[in-house]
């Protein structure tokens, strides 16, 4: 018998969690009573993982897990309550009932809520399904070995189907289903540093992965020129695209939440009340038609498209149903978080391959690390070198440097120091696996900044 | 999450199906993994010892009920209606998680650990907003993490404390920038639970040292060389791994690979004496480490995590170590972490700061940060505070590990006086 005929005999069982979810949202409304409103939300997966050390398997697994979320509103009064599911109705459907009544009876001791407001009136229906083309899992590990002979290689593959899903009393029914993969590496040279790759998308293709690894590995001698120790001060820097999702990363977790907007704790409060602004090419967009993430929210809303920096000055904000209520404003479909979950950055007219002679001199930045605020008033962020950081003369690599620390202002590195943008914003699909696997990320081009500050 | 070793190689499958057939069906799949991965596997798991005892645990007031939700609600709505003292409040919050966790490990040699937690963490933040300016003080601040019943609350000074905090914001807002420059640091124990976390906990752990998160969340500086003699800090620093005090946040009675847990020095009068490696890591490395082998829920594999990590009680008071610092400062409450992929180069921010100048506490500052070199950083710890300085917090988020896994872990510590620290405010 050969691995393949063995990793067949026991592939997981996919699920139907489409047709599951229907009967879910038929059964809730078969409970619900009098004039509630009950919305279901569904988040399931079926995820092969796999985390490879010194071109090795270090873990292998599969996770296969469903969590529904029920929420039920009962005039001003809500409750919510989430449960892992099967995928099996005879198994969940009891505990479903339970969950309901439970709700109902907590409800008896709730003050109405203020600030709720939901869509209990809108039927609207949209779905998003898309099968894609995955790696088996048992072959992949041997091509990662095969291909990683001769290098140290450190990685993760996640990959598998997504599902979300929602339906509420009303008749509004959402459905977003992909197939995806997320695979990210590092190649490790001489004296602990590294080059990391990452491959992802819905289609596989070993020659494509096989091409990335062969690329990085002919990157890995610039890795062993004796690195360069800076001193602090300002240096002129390219940041690529992954390096400017940190710092974007970091600054709209709650920087274009209309809650903490009018709460005053924006991080992008000055900006926002119109008293700084960045460069005028610097334009952000919430897309929601990237196709990256669930296009409704948890509200009973369709999620919006929203424009959030135009010509360099605040346009818009993330607004859910409940900061609308309690500020005044009209939402936009935003998730309770108000985080972007899709935020697009318009590229300028810098082409990727002139980036080293457009540097010159400085720094190429190909990844930051650990970004957080030092003054989150001013904007001001913290974070470090990683991975491929080099010291370019001439428009020439020259040598990688050790990491360094930044502690700067996104007011300044997107205003005064903005001298140009990269002219092809890269598509960078979350890999966050925080007990669950994400949907979502976002579309960045680089940024040739006149300098960064740089402190230890 | 059922777990199979073939020949050289393990596999893991997690399902929420707990069917017999969800189970076989999981079951299969990791069996078929294990064995995918046995002739490329990086650990020949053959040769890995499995514990075989059994045993249970249970957090200390487990039984006793808590509060309905109503009595909660008035609870919480009473802090946030103490914490309106000003116009100037312009958010106030208060909110508590409360979890409990049913645990059981079960293996084919005839194993089984049954062990239930709940956990508590009340929280407070108020944003006091005025002339452009915002300062927000929390109550820990997500740190107030607790395995207990009700009396968790009164551990963190929970009632009353919603007038306080906002009376602290409004201090906050009047104050002047912190100041810039070398000081000595009075750090107190709701800041020293971070800068234990990040510039010794996170460096300590094993797997990191044997590279396998080098790809996500980083190195050590530490070398496996090191354990046994290298000085980590000054001889006043005693660092201990102790899942046996039932009240903090990562006490158990077995890690998550079925080893039983202990109390050990990790660092003792200075000394690196041994890392924070479950026994997988512990064989790989062929040294001595810890049970804390843990996942982050039934969906995650384990790894080597962090658990209690606490510092041990000196012998100074409050006073004595306020009066004994010329040119200095004392932060409270971390508010911003950030440090490098090998666990070196840190810098952090507290929320509030108060100078101290001769021997005495002066005024309030706002946003004091600090930053500094974890390999030598411990060195210029010049005093560690008595019992009576000490105090114990946890938080739920500690991240790591491809896939993505945030753990609760505990720290307890006294306060501490570091000499010469880098000291900077805002802009």
């Amino acid at each position: 018998m050969n691995w393949m005929a063995r990793y067949t005999e026991a592939a997981p069982k996919k699920l139907d969690w489409h047709c599951y979810f229907a009967l879910v949202a038929s059964e809730v409304e078969r409970l619900r009573q009098g004039d509630e409103c009950v919305f279901s939300s569904l988040a399931a997966e079926q995820s092969d993982f796999i985390r490879f050390n010194g071109g090795k398997v270090r873990q292998i697994g599969n996770v296969s897990q469903g969590k529904l979320t029920l929420r039920l509103i009962d005039g001003e009064r809500q409750a919510y309550s989430t449960l892992t599911v099967s995928c099996e109705p005879a198994a969940d459907f009891g505990r479903v009932a339970s969950a309901l009544k439970t709700l109902r009876e907590g409800l008896c001791d709730a003050p109405d809520d203020p600030h709720l407001m939901v869509d209990r009136s809108s039927s609207w229906t949209q779905s998003i399904r898309r099968t894609g083309t995955l790696p088996d899992p048992a072959a992949l590990a041997r091509t990662v070995a095969e291909r990683a002979k001769g290098l140290d290689f450190v990685g993760f593959y996640a990959g598998g189907s997504l599902s979300r899903g929602f339906a509420s009393s009303s008749g509004s029914r959402g459905w977003y289903e992909v197939e995806n993969f997320n695979f990210s590496w590092s190649l490790y040279g001489s004296g602990g540093r590294a080059i990391k790759s990452s491959y992802s998308g819905e289609s596989w293709d070993d020659g494509a992965f096989a091409a990335k690894v062969e690329l990085a590995s002919a990157r890995l001698p610039l890795l062993s020129a004796a690195p360069r120790a800076l001193a602090p001060g300002n240096y002129r820097a390219y940041l690529a695209p992954a390096a400017a999702q940190e710092l974007l990363g970091t600054t709209a977790w709650s920087g274009f939440s209309a809650r903490s907007q009018a709460s005053a704790r924006s991080e992008l409060y000055k900006l926002h009340a119109g008293e700084v602004a960045f460069d005028a090419r610097v334009e952000l967009t919430e897309d929601i038609e990237l196709g990256i993430t669930p296009g409704f929210n948890e509200d009973g809303y369709e999620r919006e498209t929203v424009s959030l920096i135009r010509g360099g000055r605040s346009v818009g904000q993330l607004v859910d149903a409940r900061s609308a209520r309690e500020c005044g404003l009209s939402p936009n479909g935003a998730p309770a978080s108000e985080s972007p979950t899709a935020l697009s950055m318009a590229g300028g007219d810098l082409a990727e391959g002139d980036v080293l002679a457009a540097l010159d001199t400085g720094l190429y930045i190909g990844n930051l690390w650990y970004v957080n605020f030092s003054d989150r008033m001013n904007c001001r962020l913290t974070g470090m070198t990683r991975f491929a950081t080099f010291l370019v003369e001439g428009g020439k690599v020259i040598a990688p440097v050790e990491a360094m620390r930044f502690d700067d202002s996104l007011y300044r590195l997107l205003g005064s120091e903005l001298e140009r943008l990269g002219i092809q914003p890269e598509l960078l699909l979350s890999d966050n696996t925080w007990g669950e696997r994400a949907t979502g990320g976002m579309k960045l081009p680089g940024w040739l900044l006149r300098s960064i500050a740089l402190t230890l | 999450m059922l777990t199979a070793w073939v020949g050289a190689g393990a596999g893991y499958a997690a399902t929420s199906d707990l069917s017999a057939a969800g189970l076989q069906g999981a079951l299969d799949v990791a069996t078929a993994r294990a064995r995918a991965s046995a002739e490329i596997s990086l650990i020949d798991h053959r040769s890995i010892t499995r514990p075989d005892k059994s045993g249970a645990y249970t957090s200390p007031n487990a039984d006793r009920a808590l509060p309905g939700p109503k009595e909660w609600i008035e609870r919480l709505a009473l802090e946030c209606a103490g914490a309106r003292i000003d116009s100037r409040i312009v958010e106030r919050i208060a909110r508590v998680c409360i979890t409990e966790t049913e645990q059981a490990y079960i293996t084919s040699d005839g194993v089984r650990i049954d062990q239930h937690f709940r956990f508590l963490m009340p929280e407070l933040s108020v944003a006091a907003h005025a002339n452009g300016d915002t300062q927000v003080r929390t109550l820990g601040n997500y740190a107030n993490l607790a395995q207990g019943g009700i009396e968790v609350l009164s551990r963190f000074h929970f009632d009353g404390a919603g007038a306080r905090i906002a009376d602290e914001a409004l201090q906050l807002l009047a104050a002047p920038n912190c100041p810039s420059g070398p000081r000595d640091v009075l750090l107190m124990p709701d800041q020293m639970m971070l800068q234990i976390h990040e510039s010794i906990g996170h460096p300590l752990e094993l797997d990191r040292i044997l590279g396998d998160e080098r790809n996500f969340a980083g190195s050590s500086f530490v070398k496996l060389d090191m354990f046994g003699e290298y000085r980590y800090g000054s001889e006043l620093l005693n660092v201990t791994f102790d899942p046996s005090l039932p009240e903090e946040a990562a006490s158990y009675a077995f890690d998550d690979d079925g080893a039983e847990a202990h109390k050990h020095y990790l660092i003792r009068a200075g000394i690196l004496e041994r890392p924070l490696g479950g026994l997988l890591s512990q064989q790989r490395a062929n040294i001595e480490g810890v049970a804390n082998s843990r996942a982050s829920s039934w969906n995650r594999a384990p790894i080597d995590r962090m658990a209690n990590l606490n510092i041990e009680p000196g012998s100074t008071s409050l006073d004595e170590m306020i009066a004994g610092i010329e040119h200095g400062i004392l932060m409270r409450t971390n508010t911003s972490w950030s440090i490098d992929d090998h666990r070196n180069k840190f810098q952090f921010g507290c929320e509030l700061g108060q100078l101290i100048e001769n021997g005495q506490l002066k005024e309030i500052v706002k946003q004091p940060n600090y930053r500094g070199i974890s390999s030598t950083f411990w060195r210029s710890l010049s005093a560690v505070g008595n019992e009576e300085t000490r105090a114990m917090f946890g938080t739920p988020v500690c991240g790591k590990g491809e896939p993505m896994q945030g753990v609760r872990v505990g720290h307890a510590s006294p306060a501490c006086v570091f000499r010469d620290v880098d000291v900077f405010g805002g802009a």
